[in-house]
Order: C-alpha cells, then sequence, then structure tokens
C-alpha cells in the first residue's frame, strides 16, 4: 500500500517521466504563444485607442507590464523549487530552478528596456534611480548572480544548496518591488490593476494586457520546459534511460 | 483601426523610435533564447549518445 502511494506521488518527480510528458507539452505552449501574441497584439494595436495623454507610447504597456510580472513570478517560483531541491534533496526540483533563472532575467531585462524606451518620451528620462526601478534593477542582479554561482560549481548538489540560499535571501526583494511604489514617492507611477478597486484604464487595453500576459506565460512554460530538458539530459547523462533515448535518436 | 496607412503605423505617432525600440527588443530576445534551448537540448542529447560509445 504504502509502496504504491510512494509510486504516484514520485511518477512526475522523476526525471524521465517529466522528460517525457514535457515533450508532448512543449508544441503545445508554442503554438498558444503564438495564437495569444497574435490576438493581444491585434487588439492591442488595432483595437485599443490612443492614449488621451500618452498618444501611442502607451502601447509599451502590453510588453512591459507582463515581462514585468513574469520576472517577479518566475523569481518566487525559482526560489521555491530551489528551497523544495535544497530541502527534500529532490534533483528535478532544483533542475526547474536552474531552467527558470535565465528566461527570469530576460523577463526582468525586458523589463528595464521598455521602460526606459517607455520612460523617455513620457518623464523626459532613459533611467532614473527610483525605488521601483532600483529594486528591478537589483532583481536583474540576484537572476546573474544565481546562474554564475550554480554555474560555478560542478558538483550538482553543492550547485543546488548554493543557489536555494542565494535565490531564498533574494526572495526578500520581491515584496519590496511590488510595494516600492507605495512605500516611496516613486517616478513610476503606482500599480494600475489591483483586486480592490476597478482598474485606471480602457477595458480594451486591460485585455490586450491580459492576453500579451498569458502569451508571456505560454512562452515561458514553453522555454523553461525545453531548458529543463536540456538540463535532465545533460545531467542524467550516464543513466540507461538516456543512453537508450540518445541510441534511438542516432539510429533515426 | 485608426492608422491610415502603413508609415502613420510605423510612425506611431510620433513615437515610433520608442515603441519599435520596445517591441523589437522583444522580438529579439524571444526568437534567440528559444533557438538557444532548442540547440542545447540537441546538444546535450548528442552528447548523451557519445558517452555511449566511449
Amino acid at each position: 500500500m504504502k509502496r504504491t502511494t510512494s509510486l504516484r506521488w514520485s511518477t512526475y518527480a522523476a526525471p524521465s517521466r517529466f522528460y517525457a510528458l514535457a515533450g508532448k507539452l512543449v508544441p503545445w505552449f508554442w503554438a498558444a504563444t503564438i495564437v495569444l501574441s497574435a490576438i493581444g497584439l491585434f487588439i492591442g494595436f488595432g483595437i485599443a485607442p490612443s492614449d488621451f495623454q500618452q498618444g501611442d507610447a502607451y502601447r509599451i504597456i502590453f510588453i512591459h507590464v507582463p515581462a514585468a510580472w513574469m520576472s517577479m513570478v518566475i523569481y518566487g517560483v525559482m526560489a521555491l523549487f530551489a528551497v523544495l531541491g535544497w530541502a527534500f534533496n529532490t534533483r528535478l526540483s532544483s533542475m526547474y530552478a536552474r531552467a527558470l533563472a535565465p528566461t527570469g532575467a530576460m523577463f526582468t531585462f525586458l523589463a528595464l528596456w521598455t521602460g526606459a524606451f517607455w520612460g523617455k518620451p513620457t518623464w523626459g528620462t532613459w533611467w532614473v534611480w527610483d525605488a521601483r526601478i532600483t529594486t528591478e534593477f537589483i532583481l536583474l542582479l540576484l537572476y546573474v548572480g544565481y546562474i554564475a554561482l550554480t554555474e560555478a560549481i560542478d558538483d550538482e548538489r553543492r550547485a543546488a544548496h548554493a543557489g536555494a540560499l542565494l535565490a531564498l535571501v533574494g526572495a526578500v526583494n520581491l515584496p519590496v518591488i511590488r510595494y516600492s511604489v507605495v512605500w516611496w514617492n516613486t517616478l513610476h507611477q503606482g500599480a494600475t490593476i489591483s483586486m480592490d478597486s476597478a482598474p485606471k484604464m480602457a477595458a480594451t487595453m486591460l485585455i490586450a494586457m491580459l492576453i500579451m500576459t498569458l502569451a508571456f506565460w505560454a512562452y515561458s512554460f514553453a522555454v523553461v520546459f525545453t531548458r529543463a530538458r536540456a538540463i535532465v539530459l545533460e545531467q542524467e547523462g550516464d543513466t540507461e534511460w538516456v543512453r537508450a533515448l540518445a541510441a534511438r535518436q542516432t539510429r533515426a | 483601426m485608426h492608422w491610415n496607412s502603413y508609415a502613420d503605423f510605423v510612425h506611431m505617432g510620433g513615437y515610433g523610435l520608442y515603441v519599435w525600440g520596445s517591441y523589437g527588443a522583444a522580438l529579439v530576445l524571444m526568437l534567440i533564447e528559444p533557438l538557444l534551448v532548442v540547440q542545447r537540448r540537441r546538444r546535450a542529447l548528442a552528447q548523451a549518445g557519445d558517452g555511449e560509445t566511449a
């Protein structure tokens, strides 16, 4: 009895199972990314009106906000998996954490970049060290630090432990980013969308932004799953199932 | 549609540089990253195959 439950619990925690399942899901995530992006961009550029204050410069929002959201969500998930892998020694969790980091860093960079390109026409400056921008920049440094640290340690378990510690300590930055526009008087505007009030933007603008957010989610799943599969192969290279898989691939 | 022509769309009400500078970066990054991960998985699979013959 105990054996069956433990088997069930670990079914998708086994790297080989994950590898096969993710391989089936990835094409669907790519399809979703393309379809959602097309719909989101069509609404964002074709239907949503110009802003009465910012003209068409505001259209950067359709990628700026989703990128910024993803940068924080991915960090949170990465830290969670890193700590799970550390605490329970589940190797797949640590692999997920490392697969998430580069995509999180990419979205953080994109949030800063699009922010600069939005700041210039609306604030008159590419960059300002206000609380929101500075804490988002620190997030980028945390990602880079996590990637550098885990890549620098050859022993996978030690790399996972060190990375988890850094990711956990760095997670304190997440609420600071979230509330930076409340705690400090920033040039960056406050939240446009919140759970307890109506959004302060036109419905079509909001819909375009939310669809682009879903597109970025689908993109993240597609890329992170593919990278996690690569990491599984790299770390399980000497196991029977990977060798069998590689042999089949060479013959085909 | 509120764009009268292709040029009007590119112009983006005078904000073309900023809007396309943002979307261009997103497009480049979100094309390069998938290419890199696909390459990385192929390489890992090929190397696992090499390990067998060694």
